[in-house]
């Protein structure tokens, strides 16, 4: 992860507005820092989104492919998550230097997404046994600015939201083998239901107090965060301890609290700007790189 | 009770021309001819193909007689002898300092340029060599004045004097070298209750004022006492102005500072961030100041 070095000074700084509930930003420890959010910006993709969080840039395409059902879900589609650390983000991810957070960061939405009521799969598959959709999510880090693994989330629920799959009709012959039909109108598809998709929210503990959406500089500042998936309703998927510090259970419990409850805002805001951009349908001018 | 606000991107609007002083500026980007006379001498972002002097940096045109360069908008670091640099010690070495300054090479601070404390004057030995450590670690934040500039370009730092030193508590913001603007002093006490030191290399430090002037001290003994609440709000509150002058591409020093600080007032701190607030702000700045010059 890019991490910045900080004098043992700056640090006390830090840890001691936490304590008092002013970070150096002015926010408070529940805060989030200013979104933007922005769906359909890779055109060859079957939905996109991506997502800027203060310093911290993300790009999710999703490309919904044909393929065969897994052995033991044979009447499911499934999802398959690539995450890919640009060096653009900054020069530790030379090469291969960004393998092992890509990986890290795969397995989390892997297991985020691993509880069977995320995503509606039966609704992926077009014929039990032989045919389902697989959804191909790649996740682009462009910047890092912290928080890398909540702004992930808001983007590929955004480009899940986004995602638009083509409907597809199967067609028996007289000799009994199945042919799938393309429907001839390109408009002509399916949207994934995403009130389910949870978010992650990331909490860092600091001091003796935690917060949400650390900077750079902050996370130089903490030895342990909790990542916890939470879905717009309030349950949990998952939950991941990361760093080398140690957490109190009944920290770890506060924590899972805040996490619920910003969790629920997060999806609310997320949902409420899914709509507006909806609203705004064709006629939108996108942004995109460019802008 | 956590706020959250998203919001759809939004295109940048063309700037219109700004009441500027000094009349249009030649702007260029690299590979554009700057002028297709052979009369001129060419300086620092420029070279000559094919009878053309073209720009080979992004940045105005300023010409002095018949010297033609090129300022660019964004650069690293060109250190000038006597500039207040603030930096961050990345190395430490057997008689020196590696200091980064956001410039090309890593600056130097020499053991020898450096003060002793309790104001010493005397030889550096062998057991000063060993304490290095105990003096400046890797991460620590110091302020200090070009001495002399290597043939190289790397920059020889000197804190030899009490004002300069080890920086304590408070927060760093880093900015294009620039966007700060060349001045007598770069120490302010701003009268809002916090302290800034405006770096020429970018990096701006905001500080609570101390109560008293340690001369002693010379900058070793870091206070580590919680600063007060009052103090960290203005001293957030001048970090998102400074971010806001910066995003609108205004020049850093003591009035700006201080006429975006009072602008921001009316606004909630964490609010300053928010794309329409920062632009108020900023425009109100920039007529203040227009009003101080006219």
């Amino acid at each position: 992860m890019a991490s910045v070095v900080l004098s043992e000074a700056e640090k006390l700084y830090i840890v001691h507005g936490v304590q008092e509930d002013l970070r150096v930003d002015g926010r408070g420890c529940e805060d989030y820092r200013c979104a933007e959010v922005e769906t359909d910006v890779v055109s060859n993709t079957s939905g996109s989104a991506r997502v800027k969080l203060g310093h911290t840039d993300i790009l999710v395409g999703v490309k919904a492919e044909m393929g065969t059902p897994k052995l033991e879900k044979p009447d499911e589609g499934y999802l398959e998550f690539f995450v890919d650390c640009s060096a653009n983000a900054t020069p530790e991810f030379e090469g291969r230097g960004g393998e092992e957070l890509g990986s890290e960061i795969a397995s989390t939405l892997y297991s985020v997404f691993s509880s069977g009521s995320t995503i509606d799969l039966k609704s992926l598959c077009i014929n039990p046994r032989e045919h389902c959709w697989v959804l191909y999510v790649d996740v682009l880090l462009l910047e890092c600015g912290g928080n890398l693994f909540d702004a992930i989330s808001l983007a590929v629920k955004a480009a899940l939201f986004n995602t638009r799959i083509p409907k597809v009709c199967v067609l028996e012959d007289e000799e009994g083998s199945k042919e799938i039909e393309l429907s001839d109108d390109p408009y002509d598809c399916i949207r994934l239901n995403v009130d389910n998709v949870p978010c992650i929210v990331t909490l860092s503990k600091i001091g003796y107090r935690h917060v949400v959406d650390a900077t750079l500089q902050e996370e130089a500042c903490c030895l342990a965060s909790l990542l916890i998936s939470v879905t717009s309703n309030g349950a949990f998927t998952s939950m991941k301890k990361v760093g080398k510090g140690s957490l109190d259970p009944e920290s770890i419990f506060e924590m899972m609290e805040t996490g619920k409850r910003v969790g629920k805002s997060l999806h609310i805001a997320l949902q409420k700007i899914l709509d507006e951009e909806e609203s705004l349908g064709t006629s939108r001018q996108k942004v995109g790189f460019l802008g | 009770m956590a706020t959250i606000s998203m919001r759809l991107p939004v295109a940048r609007k063309p700037v219109g021309p700004s009441a500027s002083r000094g009349g249009e500026k030649h702007l260029v980007a690299p590979g554009d001819t700057i002028t297709t006379d052979t009369g001129y001498m060419r300086g620092h972002g420029t070279y000559l193909e094919d009878e053309k002097l073209i720009a080979s940096v992004a940045g105005a045109v300023e010409r002095v007689n018949k010297l033609v360069c090129v300022k660019a908008l964004k650069t690293r670091y060109n250190g000038e002898v006597g500039d207040i640099v603030v930096g961050r010690i990345t190395e430490v070495q057997q008689k020196r300092w590696k200091v980064e300054t956001n410039s090309r090479l890593d600056s130097v601070l020499l053991l020898s340029s450096m003060n002793l404390p309790g104001g010493e004057l005397r030889r550096r030995s062998a057991e000063d060599e060993l304490a290095m450590r105990d003096y400046l670690q890797e991460g620590d934040l110091i302020s200090a004045e070009v001495q002399s500039i290597f043939s190289d370009g790397a920059v020889s730092l000197h804190t030899r004097s009490l004002k300069y030193g080890k920086l304590g508590q408070g927060v760093l913001v880093q900015v294009s070298p620039s966007l700060v603007k060349r001045q007598k002093t770069h120490f302010h006490d701003l009268p809002c209750g916090a302290s800034v030191i405006l770096g020429n290399n970018g990096f701006i430090w905001i500080y609570p004022t101390p109560e008293q002037k340690d001369e002693e001290a010379g900058g070793f003994t870091t206070n580590l006492e919680p600063v007060p609440l009052s103090d960290r709000e203005v001293i957030s509150r001048l970090r998102n102005c400074i971010v806001a002058l910066v995003t609108h591409k205004l020049m850093l020093f003591d009035t700006s500072i201080l006429y975006c600080y009072e602008a921001s007032l009316p606004h909630q701190i964490k609010d300053i961030l928010k794309p329409e607030v920062m632009e108020e702000i900023v425009l109100e700045t920039r007529q203040r100041l227009l009003d101080l010059e006219g």
